[in-house]
């Protein structure tokens, strides 16, 4: 189950494109959801939802407001993909 | 106009519907006395005795885009593209937010996303229910939404009222600006009804024409072999502005609204009163309301859905209260759009009255005997619309609703 983070980065973006309608291409690590992708909580929860199936990681409650970056996101998919 | 300090005008026009996605296309089919039903051929109407509806010209989604359209109802996303259309319309519009309202209505809200949630809800588990359901199946969704694209903040409402919820709408804009609440006000309704539960649920009623086989000749208001009414979607909106604001910044004033009238039955929970009393007294009050006399009607865009039991005692309240005006029943072209039927007549009645002409009620071929001898005008064909005076030139549109809603609206020319 260990993704590449380039692979989980191509991942998010085919996601965030379809939820939100941001281009994949804009999706880079250091960007904001709120800030820079202009991505609202409700869209964050379908994002959330569509990336632990995608990626096969559970992303409870508790955690899915510390994801702030796309790099927190990819990071997390790693650290919990590694400990599972 | 003494009655009210504040006169109301109409501004700006926009329409999405069986007809065609946008005013122009939809006046002219009506004109042309074109039918938008059609025989469907989905897999869910199989066990169903209906097969036929009027779908939308043009898909909203397709408009919208995806990802706007993905967290949209589809009566939402008619009512989204309704709303944009009458805005462009009334031009260069600068007003302040507080002073921007929005009151825009559906029969049953966004009940095709209630029934998908719940699918999802069953199948998958409540985490793949999406975030965005509620909004898109609170039946206030649409005029919330309108709110935020147009920065609307002198109010959001949605009053239902089942078929007559958009006339309901566009009283309740004129109201808004009357009281002083707003200067402008985007008003209309909106429904999305082709659904397996829609259909089933008026079918159970006998309220649905089953003239499966001829589709265009199924809606026949006032014809004598009118079977129920044919489903509709789609969505019409209007821009309403004190004549004040319009004056000063030099607007294209369409017509004025210049009354609402309201009344319930208090009879039968669906079925009309059969004397038409209800009906009669909301079409008074619209006139009183105008300060219009029943002369200067030159036009009524009747509620007449093409039931057995609905549409006489309209017409006979028409002629009573009315008298000569010539009548017109778009749903023979539209189908019945439910909560979008009193916003889209709305417009066809302004149209009539802008372009001095009404539309024809298609498949009248036998007229009922009670309207025949009443001597109501029924127009089934393209008719001018003369008026010598006194006073300006007025149409009146009747809205009912189940529950014993009535409402009538009337504009007058500027």
């Amino acid at each position: 189950m260990a993704m590449t983070e380039k692979e989980i980065l191509a991942g998010l973006g085919e996601i965030i494109d379809e939820i939100a309608g941001v281009p994949a291409d804009e999706v880079t690590p250091s960007k904001n959801f709120v800030d820079d992708l202009d991505i609202d909580s409700l869209s964050m929860v379908e994002i959330a939802v569509a990336a632990q199936d995608k990626f096969g990681v559970e992303i409870p409650d508790d955690e899915l407001k510390n994801l702030r970056t796309v790099q927190d996101v990819i990071s997390y998919v790693q650290r919990s993909a590694v400990s599972a | 106009m003494a009655r009210h300090q504040v006169t109301v005008v109409v501004t700006g026009l926009g329409a999405t519907t069986p007809l065609g996605g946008d005013i122009a296309s939809t006046w002219s089919a009506m004109l042309a006395g074109r039918s938008g039903v059609r025989r469907l051929s989905h897999d869910w109407l199989a066990d169903l005795p209906v097969k036929i509806a009027a779908e939308a010209a043009v898909d909203p989604a397709a408009v919208l885009g995806r990802v706007a359209a993905r967290r949209m109802d589809r009566c939402e996303q008619f009512a989204v593209v309704a709303a944009r259309q009458a805005w462009r319309d009334a031009g260069d519009l600068h007003v302040e937010p507080e002073r921007l309202g929005v009151v825009f209505s559906s029969g049953v809200g966004g009940l095709i996303s209630t029934l998908n949630t719940y699918d999802t809800l069953k199948e998958k588990g409540w985490q793949r229910v999406s975030p965005f359901s509620v909004p898109m199946l609170m039946p206030n969704g649409s005029a919330g939404l309108i709110s935020l694209e147009l920065r609307a903040r002198a109010g959001a409402h949605a009053p239902a009222s089942a078929c007559s919820s958009g006339a309901e709408a566009i009283g309740y804009g004129m109201d808004m600006i009357r009281s002083g609440r707003a200067d402008v006000v985007v008003a209309g309704g909106t429904e999305a009804p082709i659904h397996a539960l829609h259909v089933a649920s008026f079918a159970a009623m006998r309220a649905l024409s089953i003239r499966n086989d001829e589709p265009q000749r199924a809606s026949r208001p006032f014809d004598k072999g009118r079977d129920g009414f044919v489903l509709g979607e789609g969505a019409a909106a209007v821009v309403l502005e004190s004549a004040g604001h319009a004056a000063r910044r030099g607007a294209h004033v369409i017509a004025t609204a210049a009354g609402a009238g309201y009344s319930a039955d208090a009879h039968h929970i669906a079925q009309p009163e059969p004397d038409g009393f209800g009906a009669a007294m909301a079409m008074r009050h619209a006139l009183a309301d105008a300060g219009v006399a029943p002369e200067q009607v030159v036009h009524v865009n009747a509620h007449a859905t093409s039931t057995p039991a609905g549409d006489v005692p309209e017409a006979l309240a028409i002629k009573r209260e009315i008298g000569d005006a010539v009548v017109s029943a778009t749903k023979s072209m539209t189908g019945h759009l439910i909560g979008g039927a009193g916003a889209l007549e709305s417009v066809a009645a302004i149209c009539a009255l802008r372009d001095r002409v009404a539309p024809p009620t298609i498949n009248v071929d036998d007229l009922d005997d009670e309207i025949a001898a009443a001597g109501v005008d029924i127009a089934t064909e393209l008719r001018p619309l003369p008026h010598s005076g006194p006073g300006p030139a007025a149409a009146l549109n009747n809205s009912f609703g189940f529950g014993g809603h009535n409402v009538a609206l009337v504009f007058t020319v500027v």
